[in-house]
């Protein structure tokens, strides 16, 4: 094998590695097989003395080198995964109170919201109610003979038809912007545990 | 060889590689092969790893029409291989205090 297929090997191998990683291993040993044929070795020769690409990625990816096998830097994890959870344990009290009062405060906001929504709702309901009984109004005193204060009635009545059309639309947006809020605060919260659950 | 010290002693070996005079990889391995064995792969990880702690410069220069890295310690580089020295200066005299019995036992035989 000469230099271009190892190193072309090697890169395919290490594929894993972020891209800038990869670059800087491949030159190095490019620069290492430059040196060894400077001093009179073939390529192949060369190549062969370095090892397979395989047994290099397989080094590498594992974070281990031929001559450290045992991963000593995982020895002290374990224990600082117990002083975390002890911690947690006896700051129970502390960050539990915290968190409900986050998430009441949260929901309390949330709730305030929608009763907002609920109101608005609630003033578009009695302007069409109010719109209905006025126009039922107005046809009642026009038929019994006082004609002005019909108009006067109608024209009450058609106003609050009009704020009501503006209103519907304004409470429709409200809604739906609220309710695509809770649908994109739900995946977050989703997509937080996911990735909790990926790290374990 | 625990690891741990096998790891301490790979890389005061290639701080000592270095110290003289600034140098590049393969000749890092050469330089070593008669005291040490160092796979290119082995020896990629301990440059990374002293650099990162910033034991060591790395420059890039050309040589042959090609570019290589070269690498040349600095006074971390020095005192870490100073502090080695200091360290094993107290382990040898423990392999003492340890191997005495051994000595006299052999003593008693001869």
């Amino acid at each position: 094998m000469n230099k271009q297929e190892f190193l072309k090997e090697l890169e395919k191998e290490l594929s894993a590695l972020p891209r800038e990683d990869t670059e800087e291993r491949l030159a190095f040993y490019n620069e290492m097989i430059d040196d060894m044929v400077e001093e009179g070795k073939t390529e192949e020769q060369a190549v062969a003395e370095i090892g397979s690409a395989a047994d290099i990625a397989k080094q590498t990816l594992s974070g281990a080198p031929a001559e450290e096998t045992e991963n000593a830097q995982g020895k002290p994890k374990p224990l600082l995964k117990v002083l975390m959870i002890i911690l947690i344990i006896l700051g129970f009290p502390l960050w539990f109170s915290i968190l409900i009062a986050g998430v009441s405060g949260v929901l309390a906001l949330y709730i305030t919201v929608w009763s907002l929504l609920i109101g608005l709702w609630a003033i578009e309901a009695s302007l069409i109610v109010f719109a209905a009984g006025s126009a039922a109004q107005a046809v009642a005193l026009m038929a019994v003979g006082f004609g002005t204060s019909g108009i006067a009635t109608l024209g009450m009545g058609v106003f609050a038809a009009g704020v009501s059309v503006f209103l519907f639309y304004g409470c429709l947006a409200a809604s739906k912007g609220v309710i695509k809020l809770t649908k994109n605060a739900f995946i977050k919260i989703k997509s937080l545990f996911r990735k909790k659950e990926g790290a374990k | 060889m625990d690891v741990q010290l096998k790891r301490g002693l790979l890389d005061v070996c290639v701080l000592a590689a270095i110290k003289s005079e600034e140098t590049y990889g393969y000749k890092i391995i050469k330089d070593l092969k008669p005291f040490i064995e160092l796979s290119e792969s082995t020896l990629y990880t301990i440059l990374k790893r002293l650099e990162t702690g910033g034991m060591l410069t790395v420059r890039s220069a050309e040589h042959e029409g090609r570019l290589r890295k070269y690498y040349s310690i600095n006074a971390a580089g020095i005192k870490r291989i100073d502090d080695f020295k200091n360290e094993w200066e107290e382990v040898i005299s423990v392999y003492r205090f340890v191997t005495r019995e051994d000595k006299d036992e052999q003593a008693g035989i001869s």
